[in-house]
């Protein structure tokens, strides 16, 4: 259980940079499948509210503690993106910071402790359940895998990847789900078929948060 | 197939990303007299807010749908509007400073189409307006009956019925009702109001420059919402009387009015369907109302609830009373509607 892995503030900053640049760059791929069963605006709403927490992460002079980073990156969120993907990541990434708290480091448990309180906070809110065609249901199994690895005793880079394949699978098993929250669900059957947007950036967050551990670690 | 450079969008645009913030501007230079862009805030208030010991009436939603919102604020409706980007929710900070800028100490209804981005952005702007002293009485507007309402799912869209709503809750705030009987008119408007779309063709946001979806020749989209979204089904192009008689049949099987009641009935365009079709459909609305033994004592024809160029048309149904009439025929002072004044 004992990893060795321990979290900076730099680590949280790098992450929320990467997921700004990787969102950037797949906004027309996350616009597409919301234009399929939504009203197609996920890339550019995501773009904006990534692009603006990367903004006020530039601004602030003081150091401050991953989770205080966190709280102010879900902040951000809220007050840019709008729509329900503003509300749903900037309550994850809060309460993942308030799960943090005021501590310089974090160890690999806190992290998977963390995510377990983002998507708490994302069910409280949503109240999406799995297999309802929504982020939840790409979450939901990697913070398991999280867990799981963490709990065999795996470094923090090998459970993480092991918790991004859950979430690439989990994103992928949303494809033949008839969505019963958001927008798709107007849709009904018509919501069939398609890939989830809010899971696929699920994916491609939790992707970022793997790639910078890995390099940081 | 050649591919050619891109072109400029067929839109009466500068950039994209400015359009929201210069129609808004454009609103206001148009209506001065009637209410003030707060470019900062991005919201558009009533002239002469915060109107003491008046309850404020605060609506939004994603732009995209003009008039609604900021074509409906004025005298006798609503005091503010937060404007979305295109067809996405505003932010709770929008919505807390359009409260907080309309409370004239009576508190504030918030009219929220029901919608999973507009219910949990502004769930947290009511959440930060208790904080700072404001009470505040969240009114859900859920009408379309194209969507199934279940306890699994987000629930029926607010549509058509939202214009209603405003105008009638608008009505009693104006008359000086307290806020838990303004909120009890607008609930008391959604229960008793019934919609149903269809579209012709699909709709084109600037951000995107693409249409939403593509509908062939002949075809339309039946049950959609406001927001380019497919609809329900996809069917062939039928006669003006056969497609009203499947909206209202969808309409009217769910509301179920009384017997020979009185009914406010609205013809909606979606924002490219023109008004010698609008007033083709309001004639065999009135037609099937009077044959199901219903009668459509008020009316309201025109494209009042957009999705951008969109050609459709709604049909909503609000079973009326004869309170909800004498607060729909008081007067109204906004953009978008006026009468009695």
């Amino acid at each position: 259980m004992i990893t060795g892995s321990t979290v900076r503030a730099q680590t949280i900053i790098s992450w929320l940079k990467e997921i700004e640049t990787e969102i950037a760059e797949q906004s027309a791929y996350l616009t597409q499948l919301d234009a399929a069963i939504g009203d197609g605006d996920h890339g550019t709403n995501m773009n904006r509210g990534f692009t603006a927490v990367g903004r006020v992460l530039a601004e602030q002079d003081e150091p401050a503690p991953p989770g205080r980073l966190l709280i102010l990156a879900g902040k951000t969120l809220i007050s840019t993106v709008g729509g329900a993907s503003g509300p749903l990541w900037g309550t994850a990434l809060r309460r993942a910071g308030r799960s943090l708290g005021d501590a310089e480091t974090f160890d690999a448990q806190q992290l998977a402790e963390a995510l377990d309180a983002a998507i708490s906070g994302v069910v409280e809110l949503g109240s999406a359940e799995p297999g309802d065609k929504t982020m939840i249901d790409a979450l939901t199994p990697a913070a398991a895998k999280l867990h799981q690895g963490l709990d065999a005793g795996e470094p923090l880079e090998q459970a993480l990847a092991a918790a991004v394949r859950a979430a690439k699978a989990g994103a992928e098993s949303t494809v033949p789900m008839e969505a019963r929250k958001g927008r798709a669900s107007y849709l009904g059957e018509r919501s069939i078929g398609h890939l989830d947007p809010g899971a696929a950036s699920s994916v491609i967050i939790l992707s970022a948060l793997q790639r910078v551990v890995a390099r940081d670690q | 197939m050649t591919t050619s450079a891109p072109s400029l969008m067929k839109k009466f645009i500068n950039e994209p990303s400015d359009v929201l913030k210069e129609s808004l501007s454009g609103l206001a230079a148009a209506h001065g007299d009637l209410l003030r862009y707060d470019a900062d805030a991005q919201i558009v208030v009533r002239r002469d807010a915060p109107v003491k010991g008046k309850v404020g009436l605060v609506s939004g939603g994603g732009a995209g749908h003009e008039p609604l919102h900021g074509g409906f604020v004025g005298h006798g409706m609503l005091d503010a509007a937060c404007p979305g980007e295109v067809f996405t929710s505003p932010v709770p900070d929008q919505m807390l400073a359009a409260t907080k800028a309309v409370d004239g100490g009576a508190g504030v209804v918030h009219i929220v189409k029901n919608y999973t981005g507009d219910v949990l952005n502004f769930k947290m702007a009511a959440e930060d307006a208790a904080d700072e002293g404001v009470e505040v009485e969240s009114v859900l507007v859920d009408d379309d009956v194209a969507v199934q309402d279940s306890l699994y799912t987000a629930g029926r869209r607010g549509v058509g019925a939202t214009v209603l709503l405003e105008k009638i809750a608008g009505a009693a705030a104006e008359r000086g009702d307290d806020l838990a009987a303004v909120a009890a008119i607008g609930r008391r408007v959604n229960e008793r109001a019934r919609s149903f779309g269809v579209a012709v063709s699909s709709c084109t946001p600037p951000a995107s420059g693409k249409p939403m979806f593509d509908l062939p020749d002949g075809e339309m989209e039946v049950g959609i919402g406001i927001h380019g979204e497919p609809g329900r089904r996809r069917e062939a192009v039928r006669p003006a009387h056969q497609i009203v008689e499947t909206m209202l049949e969808a309409v009217l099987s769910d509301l179920k009015p009384a017997a020979g009641a009185s009914v406010l009935a609205f013809v909606n365009g979606m924002g490219g369907t023109p008004l010698i079709e609008l007033y083709l459909l309001y004639n065999e609305v009135d037609t099937q109302l009077r044959a199901a033994g219903l009668n459509p004592t008020r009316n309201l024809v025109g494209s009042y609830i957009t999705s951008l160029e969109m050609a459709g048309a709604s049909i909503t149904v609000l079973e009326l009373d004869d309170e909800l009439t004498a607060l729909w025929d008081a007067p109204v002072h906004t953009p978008a509607l006026r009468w009695g004044v």
